[in-house]
């Protein structure tokens, strides 16, 4: 079943935008996705209305805003079916949520000597976190390579297995190479050897349905972002045993119960990673975001962004010279390519002069960059609201930029 | 002529093209015609590097000017590097610190040299200005 794509775009008045006299074409979606009117109402109505800092007043604003704020929860709560709201954490993003898990859990529970496997397709945030306590720690990155054509084996995960083992790091979808990674799988792997593993969601959030008790994921990290909604809010779900023995990540407000120069106690979950006063508009106006998702329906998204990258890819198939990086037969709506003789940065520079907004370079993740020995490539990236139109007049760009090469 | 008259000397020629495609594509005939570095000049000490593409520069100082030449591997990047030799090389120390480059602004292509696009040109041009300060205390 599909949707009403006229509608839909309707939503983001900003796809009528015109860019150096010609229609947007917005193919940069991987990178951020565009804000509907629900999103940015929801804001408006939020400060026009009811604003008041979240649980701490006893006043009818702060009730409402509390309320509002918590609302989400809930709703994230079921939308990745979280066994408990205290489960749903909320974050600036998935950068944060990452970072929160490599300092927090790798405090408590990594030592000398302790190895923690990533993948190689992980974006710089699922990558760099994990260097940095690991330098704290003592202990030590092992890279899981991946195959030519974007996928990742799980024998080469069985085999990097040593008992040193504490840690597996892997993104749900990646965003170069669009590869749906088999994360259940993987997650069944490690936890035969009680290895716990965190997924990289922000890729996956918008595309892909997420059910973490399914998956049996430990910590599961996305955005806002990246699916229609605000900047500076995101998610890491975690399971309860994990973050109880975790320590807090940041000291402040909200996570504590009680504060003396003698000593201070913590606030239970959520609220113990919840330290200060949050985005409480940006979590509020992603309730709309979630809302216009599950209104539309994911599958039905995720079916129409098939269709666009089945298309897509068959007709940039046919460019001579043109290489795809990442043919995983199980594929989220990201493509990125290079073509012979043409540097990435002037294909966008000369694309983006035709009105059309697509990503270039090394697209924070230099490790697949060098697995391929380039210097970077160009990523196309649908959303909701792309349409096979848009592909076509993309084509056309792209066939009249190669000839000036 | 003076850095000034280059400068205005190369905005004159690009006020031909009114389509953008044109400037760059004029952009991209004069990176095309740009002499290749020697490849043991492209080097990691030459690079400036870019998130999105590279730029190799070479300076050399020689009866009191400074021979500048470079390169990059993206052909736009590349033009906008032949255009700023043209206008830089063959200087004392002394005209490039007294001239501010703006060109590149005139053209509207201001947007290769934003800190954002890290495409190693604004990296190169600030570069281009270190020489020309090292050199001066050199010669002075």
């Amino acid at each position: 079943m599909s949707y009403d794509i006229e509608k839909i775009r309707s939503y983001f008045p900003i796809l009528k935008k015109e860019i150096y006299n010609k229609p947007l074409i917005y193919f940069d979606s991987a990178a951020s996705a565009q804000k509907p009117i629900q999103v940015l109402m929801k804001e408006e109505e939020l400060h026009n209305e009811y604003y008041g800092n979240i649980h701490r007043g006893a006043h009818f604003m702060a009730d409402r805003a509390t309320e509002a704020y918590e609302a989400v929860r809930d709703k994230l709560m079921t939308f990745i079916n979280a066994g408990s709201r205290n489960e749903i954490i909320f974050t600036k993003g998935t950068t944060e949520s990452i970072n929160l898990v490599a300092t927090s859990f790798g405090e408590q529970f990594f030592r000398e000597g302790d190895e923690i496997i990533v993948s190689e397709m992980e974006h710089h945030s699922n990558i760099v976190p994990w260097q940095l306590v690991a330098k704290r720690k003592g202990a030590k990155i092992v890279k899981w390579p991946f195959n030519d054509d974007g996928t990742l084996s799980l024998e080469k995960l069985q085999e990097l297995f040593t008992d040193k083992t504490k840690f597996v790091a892997v993104a749900h979808v990646s965003n170069v190479l669009g590869t749906i990674n088999p994360v259940k799988e993987i997650i069944e792997l490690a936890h035969r050897q009680n290895i716990p593993v965190l997924i990289d969601g922000a890729q996956a959030a918008p595309h892909v349905p997420i059910d973490v008790q399914k998956l049996d994921a430990d910590f599961y990290a996305f955005s806002a972002h990246k699916m229609y909604g605000p900047n500076g809010v995101g998610v890491l779900y975690g399971k309860e045993k994990w973050l109880k023995e975790m320590p807090p990540y940041q000291g402040g407000g909200e996570m504590i119960a009680e504060v003396s120069f003698d000593g201070t106690t913590f606030n239970e979950l959520p609220f113990k990673f919840e330290a200060g006063t949050p985005n409480i508009n940006g979590a509020i106006s992603f309730g709309a975001a979630l809302d216009l998702i599950n209104e539309t329906g994911l599958k039905n998204i995720a079916d129409r962004e098939h269709e666009l990258l089945v298309y897509a890819t068959s007709k940039l198939k046919q460019i001579e010279g043109l290489k795809i990086y990442g043919e995983a037969p199980d594929k989220s709506a990201v493509i990125a390519f290079n073509i012979h003789g043409v540097h990435a940065y002037d294909l966008a520079m000369l694309l983006d002069k035709m009105g059309i907004a697509l990503r270039s370079g090394h697209l924070c993740a230099d490790t697949v960059m060098t697995h391929f020995d380039i210097q970077g490539c160009v990523r196309i990236s649908f959303g909701m609201y792309n349409t096979l139109a848009e592909i076509d007049t993309f084509l056309q760009a792209l066939n009249k930029v190669r000839m000036m090469f | 002529m003076t850095i000034e008259q280059v400068q205005q000397e190369i905005v004159d020629e690009f006020s031909m093209f009114e389509d953008w495609m044109d400037k760059y594509a004029y952009l991209i005939e004069l990176g095309n015609a740009l002499k290749p570095l020697d490849p043991k000049d492209k080097n990691d000490q030459n690079l400036i590097k870019g998130c999105q593409s590279r730029v190799w520069l070479v300076a050399e100082m020689q009866d009191g000017t400074i021979d500048f030449r470079g390169e990059s591997d993206a052909v736009i990047v590349k033009g906008l590097v032949a255009l700023l030799l043209r206008v830089v090389s063959g200087r004392t120390p002394k005209e490039l610190i007294e001239n501010e480059l703006h060109f590149i602004d005139d053209l509207g292509l201001k947007q290769h040299l934003s800190p954002t696009r890290s495409n190693g040109l604004l990296a190169m041009v600030k570069q281009i200005r270190l020489y020309a300060v090292a050199y001066s205390k050199i010669e002075g």
